[in-house]
């Protein structure tokens, strides 16, 4: 279905190595407009290194990666690239309030200039996506995990994005914050984004997800529909034994857990 | 105020006012990527330029920009390098820099280690009159540079890789950081002195931080309270006859231990009002897939 539509992210034959150890051995992945795409992989099997190599933050080895068909080493437009990068644990040295933190987004447009109307506007409606609109002023600091998430997404949505590119945005998210991303992905999804997104299940996502690729090693093992089932029961090689009886007709639905 | 009758006291006022500006607004940037050392590694190195400056017979102010430039830049190299050696290799500096000063100045005609004292400890007596011009010219350069373009500095600050993702020149900003840092050492020797010139990079940050919740009310709070105890300190210095960076940075200190007392009871009345918009139950009434419990 996608293969005639312009491609948004175009990696060939990538590797990539993180000192001696090769991470990425030859990735073939291309995201088309529009697409969902989920990266699906145990830990160590690459995902991560291959969102960073997408957004020129991990040098290649070999093989190639176009943006929007421009090669990465020319690529200029970063305005159309929203990055969610992986959720650092360290808050830095300084306090600042979720405004600020998503202000940074809107760099992207205005780079060294001064924010105008539009700007402060645009900054607004991402924290309102996220419904984090009313915390705008609170320290960072004060936040709970998936309130943070919800920060460093709307920061990559305050550049008004064409492509964007998470790093585990559910990895530690509470359910709430995990149905309110869900949400803001879909009306990302439904004005025309294209998103690849790196998973460790597909969660509260599963709806949204067009196609999952999945990497071992390094190696992509599985390029298509995503799996019926969830999280590491979708990997190929996963047993499907279960030291219970078989599941009645519905799982139980207590809500207690997430 | 009759402590105004007298010209040194005019420049020293000037140059501590330009000080107390300076010193938190890059001091800021420094502390937000845990950096708060390398003002003090910039220091040692500057001494050397210090050194220098008595040997050729030039300003010490000079010399002492170009040196800590120079040093400031290497330290800014090592660091974006991300190797665990860099931790060696910023000792080498700091301490080559310090020893080289110490070497130099008695090489230097009748030079000896008493005269690098003043600029080591900071003295209201020696702002000489074309300091006065070249602190005023330099500070008006870092002013600029750490309020114009605070959005910027920021992103690269809190995180730099989603920095160079939105297309912003990281690598640049990173350097001028670096050499503005070192201009402002230069801009505090003077009256701070270049071994506790960090502490004013690194102190009325802390203590505003104690209060304050974002980064552009912290970055100017700091400056309200470099510029206070920096003239403040100044001025005892003229009444009690000691060194000013020493006044200074005790003054710093002691506002610190005010805010960290005012704040504990401010921290814990937010922390409870937060606490109580987040303590009601929002049952959705809707569940979501999400909700099953696969066992």
């Amino acid at each position: 279905m996608p293969a005639q539509r312009e491609p948004v992210i175009a990696i060939s034959g990538a590797s990539a190595s993180l000192g001696s150890r090769p991470v990425l051995r030859g990735v073939d992945l291309t995201v088309s407009r529009g697409e969902v795409v989920a990266l699906l992989g145990a830990n160590g099997s690459g995902k991560s290194t291959a969102v960073r190599a997408a957004v020129g933050q991990v040098p290649l080895t070999g093989g190639t990666i176009e943006l929007f068909g421009t090669p990465l080493k020319r690529y200029r437009d970063w305005a159309r690239v929203g990055y969610v990068p992986q959720r650092t644990t360290a808050a830095s040295g300084v306090p600042a309030t979720v405004r600020e933190v998503v202000s940074a987004g809107r760099l992207a447009r205005t780079k060294l200039g001064w924010p105008g109307r539009a700007d402060r506007a645009a900054v607004h409606r991402a924290l309102e996506l996220v419904g984090m609109a009313d915390r705008a002023k609170d320290s960072v600091n004060a936040l709970s995990g998936g309130q943070h998430q919800r920060v460093l997404i709307a920061r990559a949505l305050a550049g008004e994005p064409d492509l964007l590119i998470m790093d585990e945005p559910m990895a530690g998210v509470d359910l709430t914050s995990q149905e309110v991303l869900a949400g803001a992905l879909r009306d990302q999804v439904a004005t025309g984004a294209t998103v690849l997104l790196v998973l460790h299940e597909l969660g509260a996502l599963e709806p949204l997800i067009d196609r999952a690729v999945v990497l071992r090693d390094g190696c992509v093992v599985h390029d298509g529909p995503p799996p019926e089932a969830v999280g590491q029961h979708a990997l190929p090689g996963h047993d499907h034994v279960h030291p219970h009886a078989p599941h009645e007709a519905e799982p139980f639905r207590t809500g207690l857990l997430t | 105020m009759d402590i105004l009758d007298y010209a040194f006291m005019q420049r020293a006022l000037i140059a501590a006012t330009l000080v107390g500006l300076t010193a938190p607004a890059i001091g800021t940037y420094l502390v937000q990527r845990r950096q708060a050392i390398m003002g003090d590694g910039i220091g040692h190195v500057a001494m050397t330029g210090v050194a220098l400056g008595f040997l050729m017979h030039t300003n010490p102010i000079w010399m002492a920009t170009l040196v800590a430039i120079v040093g400031s830049v290497a330290m800014e190299m090592i660091r974006s390098r991300g190797k665990t050696s860099g931790d060696i290799a910023l000792a080498m500096l700091f301490y080559g820099g310090m020893a080289g000063g110490v070497m130099i100045i008695n090489l230097a005609p009748n030079g000896s280690t008493a005269n690098l004292l003043t600029y080591m400890f900071g003295s209201i007596t020696t702002v000489a009159p074309e300091d006065v011009t070249a602190i005023c010219a330099l500070a008006a350069v870092v002013i600029a540079f750490t309020i114009g373009l605070r959005r910027q500095l920021f992103a690269v600050c809190q995180d730099e890789e989603f920095a160079r993702v939105t297309g912003l020149p990281v690598r640049l900003l990173n350097l001028l950081i670096a050499v503005t840092a070192a201009v402002t050492v230069t801009v505090a020797m003077r009256i701070v002195g270049l071994l506790l010139v960090s502490a004013m990079m690194v102190i009325p940050v802390a203590a505003a931080q104690r209060v304050t919740r974002g980064f552009t009310a912290t970055l100017g709070l700091a400056m309200a309270i470099g510029v206070t105890v920096a003239l403040s300190g100044t001025v005892t210095t003229y009444y009690v006859d000691a060194p000013s960076g020493a006044a200074i940075v005790l003054l710093a200190i002691a506002v610190f231990l005010v805010l960290a007392v005012v704040a504990t009871p401010l921290a814990r009345y937010r922390a409870r009002a937060v606490a109580a918009a987040e303590a009601e139950c929002t049952f959705p009434g809707t569940r979501g897939p999400s909700d099953d419990v696969r066992v």
